[in-house]
């Protein structure tokens, strides 16, 4: 068998030395302990932070400007989710792509939303007993294509004026069609509750499945000013943070940490790009013990003998 | 039946093959080198003890389901006590990790524990993250709407939606625990059968006081 030459970052050499002794039982119940008492201390002096879930109702009635601007977004088929590509639909807004890899086109429609149907006309058509609204559905019905789209070219021409007046969102529009009443009533069972309800709904009974509710919410501008009061925006280091004075996930510094910096800043491809970025460096991570020159870095620096500095001064006398 | 017989059984063969790997001494050893002399030593029990902790603390939370620390006093003192130790858990892990990198302590084929560590490391952070998107509060409405733009440009969107409360949390309390507690136990049982790294020999190298290094 050949033998290769000694590699100082590989291998070792057999320990001749003497032993000292050892409980490892003891030293793991004393650890158990210690953790659990400083988890016991930290839990009773700082608690963890619980900041309510919002809801589309708490939207609706906090801001049902920006509420009924989002939905009226979601029926033009203009909202980040109705724009945004796979996994939602085909459009290509959101679609993010490294070099030739389009993975995330690749793989296709999964959680399909069409933001028109999904978010405004299904719901809407659930409501029962509203004789102008059954009409304005009728007349949505029965139009085409092209006068949809004029009605509501003629919404979003005025939609920058709109106001909430007296329980009711009010744009000065005449030609807008039936746009108007789905918009009004959308926020009416909004600030009801009865949306939240209704994008919750599915086709069995129960569900755990908040993707529609929640891409919704994303869509509007009051979520995010929430967020922004709160820190957790993407130019205040992003998800890493929690709601308060909290630590967060602060190991996923290095992940959020380019987000910060350019090309990966002002790239429409941040997204894929970080993500790639961080499974190259993870892999590195794995593979250190293989990788010349990194693997050599813990010798080199001599940290080892701050580590075992009593070993090499016993060695030394 | 004959021993060549119950030799031959796969019972008996694993059952050798494991007290060989992992005789009783060094399974629960009561002695060790006199080089692992270092608080940084403390680390990788302190990680264990963490863990532990967290996974108490975490069951007590399932037994009530997810809701119940909104609404009870005790339930959120529960919850805390799961934050930190996170916390703990997390803090205590990357310090292990640069100590052990510091030591290079994959040296004498220990590669496969340094890996292990390192996937227990990334799974940990996946485990983490599905925590924090199934708390059923605005933290978790907020995270997980940022972070579903990131796992739907890597194409695994369209499978692991972080939108869908009921898919984070089977992954946060089922799959990625059961990873993680398999990966750790991995990683403890080749640290017991190939003890903990030697330091660097300073003496000038020979050939012939080479180990482990024939091919």
């Amino acid at each position: 068998m050949k033998r290769r030459a000694f590699n100082p970052d590989v291998d070792v050499r057999p320990w001749k030395g003497g032993h000292s002794p050892y409980d490892i039982l003891k030293e793991g119940t004393i650890a158990v302990l210690a953790i659990l008492v400083l988890t016991l201390t930290l839990a009773a002096v700082f608690g963890s932070p619980d900041e309510h879930a919002v809801t589309l109702q708490n939207w609706s009635k906090a801001d049902p400007v920006d509420f009924a601007t989002t939905a009226f977004t979601e029926l033009n088929g203009t909202s980040e989710t109705a724009t945004y590509g796979q996994p939602y639909n085909s459009q290509s807004g959101y679609v993010q792509n490294i070099g030739p890899l389009h993975l995330q086109k690749w793989v296709g429609v999964h959680q399909a939303i069409n933001t028109t149907q999904d978010f405004v006309i299904g719901p809407l058509e659930s409501q029962v007993n509203q004789p102008s609204l059954t009409a304005a559905l009728q007349q949505w019905r029965s139009a085409s294509s092209q006068q949809r789209a004029q009605w509501m070219n003629s919404y979003a021409n005025a939609d920058a004026k709109m106001t909430y007046v007296s329980g009711s969102v009010v744009v000065p529009t005449t030609n807008a069609g039936p746009v108007s009443e789905f918009v009004n009533e959308l926020t009416t069972m909004a600030r009801s509750g009865a949306l939240d309800q209704a994008l919750l709904g599915g086709k069995t009974y129960y569900t755990t499945n908040l993707t529609k509710p929640l891409m919704f919410l994303a869509d509007g501008g009051w979520f995010a000013t929430l967020a922004d009061t709160q820190h957790l925006t993407g130019d205040q280091w992003g998800m890493m943070n929690e709601t308060g004075s909290y630590p967060g996930q602060a190991w996923l510094w290095l992940y959020t940490f380019w987000y910060q910096i350019p090309p990966f800043n002002t790239s429409a491809n941040a997204d894929a790009l970080v993500w790639g970025t961080m499974m190259i460096l993870s892999a590195g991570l794995l593979l250190v013990p293989f990788i010349p020159g990194i693997r050599s870095i813990p010798r080199k620096s001599k940290v080892y003998r701050l580590i075992w500095r009593e070993h090499y001064q016993r060695q030394e006398h | 039946m004959s021993s060549t017989e119950i030799e031959r059984q796969w019972t008996t063969r694993v059952r050798k093959n494991v007290v060989r790997a992992l005789p009783p001494d060094k399974l629960l050893p009561d002695t060790q080198p006199t080089y692992v002399s270092s608080w940084i030593y403390v680390f990788g029990v302190l990680t264990m003890a963490s863990l532990g902790v967290v996974i108490a603390t975490g069951c007590v939370l399932a037994i009530f389901g997810p809701q119940w620390w909104h609404v009870s006093t005790l339930g959120h003192f529960i919850n805390s006590m799961h934050l930190w130790s996170v916390e703990f858990f997390f803090f205590t892990m990357i310090v292990h990790l640069w100590g052990k990198y510091f030591m290079a302590a994959w040296r004498g084929g220990r590669q496969l524990i340094w890996m292990t560590g390192v996937v227990t490391f990334l799974a940990s952070i996946a485990a983490g993250f599905t925590g924090y998107v199934s708390q059923t509060n605005f933290d978790s409405q907020w995270i997980a709407t940022q972070a579903k733009d990131g796992i739907n440009a890597t194409g695994a969107g369209a499978f692991f939606n972080v939108l869908n409360f009921g898919q984070m949390l089977m992954w946060h309390i089922v799959l990625l625990p059961i990873t993680v507690g398999i990966i750790t136990a991995l990683h403890v049982l080749m640290v017991r059968k190939k003890g903990v790294v030697p330091p660097f020999d300073d003496s000038p190298v020979t050939e012939d006081s080479s180990d482990g290094v024939t091919a």
